[in-house]
């Protein structure tokens, strides 16, 4: 974890280059109009969620209103996408993300000024306050938010750039691959200042980080300006994609979905809400598909991920360096192998379960149901019972089992004579 | 001044609804230091289940019994959801409990739909209990006065008269002292999270039928309980009190007179403009009270928040 600047050579941008071949290559690996769709969102949220993980994460302040920066810079990147269309501004399109960003800036300079003073609740309260003001603003100021419906633009009356005209999909997906790798360093190089760490000082242990002699409130706000920058970029991201964004995209439910990306990825870790923001944004598409319960589930994985796994999903991956490091990863392989059947048939018949229910309760005139590929009758007993067995047998087979886990988790990561 | 006096029965009615559910969540926030995000799913959760119960066996027995499942389930999630989160720090559980928020209100919807159901007052109380200047106040409406004056009653007997309210006042200040005493803190704090929550489930009770039951009923009213909480002053109960009476308040008249910006503009001596659709000020042009009323506590909170972090009667650093 040394500075990558003090890193000699060209080792230290080896990652960042083996990014940049990776986001050029995948989009002629998935062909597909959908899953190009699906890798926007994706780049989207990534900026979205390492931002706000500038916050949660590095800094310790928890914001329920982080969507509103990310909205309020879209809204400026549509309105200046028609102004352009008007031909009275001269602004070629990949520039906008950086106007989306000074905007996003600009505001949480405003906010941040009265905001940082305190944080822990006093911050989240404030932050869950403004969201709500400017959601409920969005109704009202038409000539900005354009009430309901929101505004809409067209990206591709920008002058064109390079001959590129940004008309595809595909052409779009290499402007949001480009600006979240630019975003996702400059936050790497953001936390290597001496303003960064300091954000992890103040978070860790605010008193002394005042004794060294530097102002825990010039720290938030600093880390919060740079948040809202990057917010702000997303916003412009998330303007020239969609072309359109109404109050949904800045609204308390909009915030809920960036804490739950991040949090799945992991605050703890830099790279962690990338991960979160890929399989966040991959339930969110492929499993809304398939049923209309997705927030449900979404909602119980969270919860059950702040009880259980506070660390995130890097952080489940982190905890494994140790018994790697130990030479005794194999070790773990066999009551991980067995505890999967089980684990599985009672993840399998919980949803199962689930499903049931729900098409019992509102879909109840029609008689089959398609799940896991499979068509069945839901007026037998058979499907109830098979699944309510899966959901008991498992859950005490894996109960048993991972007793049997802890014990093989506590021999790998064992080490003699440890001092602490 | 006819609506005037409605205005002040309903702001009143609706401020003490406010402060059914803002006095659970200022004592378990000052019992724990924790904001309990999930109050109003609480809430919705009780008008929810009265409701079940009331298809079945009619509007009191679930008046008594919605709040109580209520109870036992706000006491489970503290047992067994915000205890375990609690040695990780103050922002996961503060994420816990947003989280909570989400998964009940998703919850709610899974079992009884999405659109509103249909939860009434019982019969025995439609009537109209008396006409005052004009208007008449439905004996509902004086009902609900009854019951959150009565709980209020209540909950100021029970913590400044009684062993179990000296307890729990002396729990809030000095835990380990406390539990050095020989008392169970943990089962204080389970107690009160549950009593909490089951206002907030009395609350949704009593609000169900005049105020609808639908799913989005908890976010409506949520962010304003915290504005109530927050307002007062995080943890001082007085506070809480002043707060929901005056949010009750400023959210019903702002609701009932309508005034438009545009007469305050014309009375300063500006022009109405002539083409007011392509107006660049057309927005503050057609602006009205009514309009605005549903962001007023929010201003309220990021001004108190700015300028009194601690509240207008709080105490505590948080």
């Amino acid at each position: 974890m040394n500075n990558i600047i003090q890193k000699s050579g060209l080792s230290a941008f080896v990652p960042w280059i083996v990014s940049a071949i990776v986001l050029s290559i995948l989009p002629f690996i998935f062909t597909g109009g959908g899953s190009i769709t699906i890798m926007n969102q994706i780049g989207i949220t990534i900026v979205l969620a390492m931002s706000y993980n500038m916050l949660l994460g590095q800094g310790g302040m928890l914001s329920f209103g982080h969507a509103v920066y990310m909205g309020i810079g879209g809204f400026v990147a549509v309105h200046i996408m028609n102004i352009v269309e008007n031909e009275s501004l001269w602004l070629p399109l990949p520039l906008l993300p950086l106007v989306g960003g000074l905007v996003g800036l600009g505001f949480a300079t405003i906010i941040g000024s009265f905001s940082t003073r305190k944080a822990g609740t006093v911050f989240a309260m404030i932050s869950l306050g403004i969201g709500e003001l400017i959601a409920a603003c969005c109704i009202i100021i038409t000539v900005f938010f354009g009430g309901e419906e929101g505004i809409s633009g067209d990206r591709t009356m920008a002058p064109p750039t390079f001959g590129i005209e940004f008309i595809t999909q595909k052409e779009v997906y290499f402007l949001i691959a480009f600006w979240v790798l630019i975003s996702v360093f400059c936050m790497y190089l953001f936390t290597q200042t001496p303003v960064g760490k300091m954000a992890n000082a103040v978070r860790d242990n605010p008193e002394r980080a005042e004794f060294v002699g530097y102002s825990m409130r010039w720290v938030r706000f600093v880390s919060f300006c740079a948040a809202g920058f990057f917010a702000g970029i997303a916003g412009a991201l998330f303007a020239i994609n969609y072309e359109i964004l109404t109050e949904q995209n800045l609204n308390l439910n909009m915030s809920f979905q960036v804490l739950l990306a991040t949090y799945i990825g992991g605050v703890g870790f830099f790279l962690g809400p990338i991960f979160g923001a890929i399989l966040f944004t991959l339930l969110q598409t492929v499993i809304g598909l398939q049923t209309d319960l997705w927030a449900l589930y979404t909602g119980i994985v969270f919860i059950l991920m702040v009880m259980f796994l506070p660390a995130g999903l890097t952080g489940l991956f982190a905890m494994h360096l140790i018994p790697l490091q130990l030479g005794r990863l194999g070790m773990l392989v066999r009551p991980y192998a067995k505890i999967f059947i089980p684990g599985l048939a009672f993840l399998i018949g919980s949803i199962a379960l689930i499903e049931l229910i729900n098409h019992a309760r509102h879909h109840g005139e029609e008689q089959f149901m398609t799940l896991f590929w499979i068509e069945f009758d839901t007026k037998s007993f058979l499907p109830w019972i098979v699944f309510t067995l899966m959901v008991v047998v498992g859950f005490y087979i894996s109960r048993i089992i991972a007793r049997e886990v802890t014990e093989a988790w506590g021999e790998a990561t064992f080490v003699e004579g440890e001092r602490r | 001044m006819d609506l005037f006096i409605i205005n002040v029965i309903d702001g009143l009615i609706y401020g003490l609804l406010l402060f059914m559910l803002s006095s659970g969540l200022t004592l378990i926030f000052s019992m724990m230091g924790v904001l309990n995000l999930s109050h109003a799913a609480f809430y919705m959760l009780g008008a929810y289940l009265a409701y079940q119960i009331s298809i079945i066996t009619g509007f009191w027995v679930g008046l008594i019994v919605a709040p109580l499942l209520v109870t036992i389930l706000g006491a489970a999630v503290e047992r067994y959801g915000l205890r375990r989160v609690h040695q990780y720090g103050h922002v996961p559980e503060l994420i816990f409990t947003f989280g909570l928020f989400f998964v009940i209100e998703e919850l709610v919807q899974y079992i009884w739909g999405r659109s509103m159901v249909n939860y009434n007052s019982p019969e025995s109380l439609d009537f109209i209990a008396f006409n005052l200047a004009g208007g008449s106040i439905p004996a509902y409406k004086v009902f609900m006065l009854l019951v959150s004056v009565g709980i209020f009653v209540a909950l100021y007997y029970v913590l400044a008269r009684t062993r179990v309210g000296m307890i729990i006042q002396a729990a809030l200040s000095y835990p380990k002292t406390v539990e050095a005493l020989g008392h169970n803190v943990p089962l204080v704090f389970m107690g009160v999270f549950g009593v909490g929550t089951g206002l907030a489930g009395l609350a949704g009770v009593i609000a169900g039928p005049s105020l609808t039951t639908f799913p989005g009923m908890a976010f409506l009213l949520g962010s304003i309980v915290f504005v109530c909480v927050v307002v007062g002053g995080l943890g001082s109960l007085s506070g809480a009190f002043i707060a929901s009476l005056l949010i009750g308040w400023l959210q019903t008249f702002a609701a009932s007179y309508n005034v438009g910006a545009g007469d305050i503009l014309i009375a300063l001596g500006y022009e109405y403009p002539k083409d007011i659709y392509y107006h660049p000020w057309r927005d503050l042009w057609t602006l009205t009270l009514p309009q605005i009323g549903p962001i007023l506590p929010y201003i309220l909170l990021v001004l108190v928040l700015v300028f009194r972090p601690n509240g207008l009667f709080g105490k505590r650093e948080s």
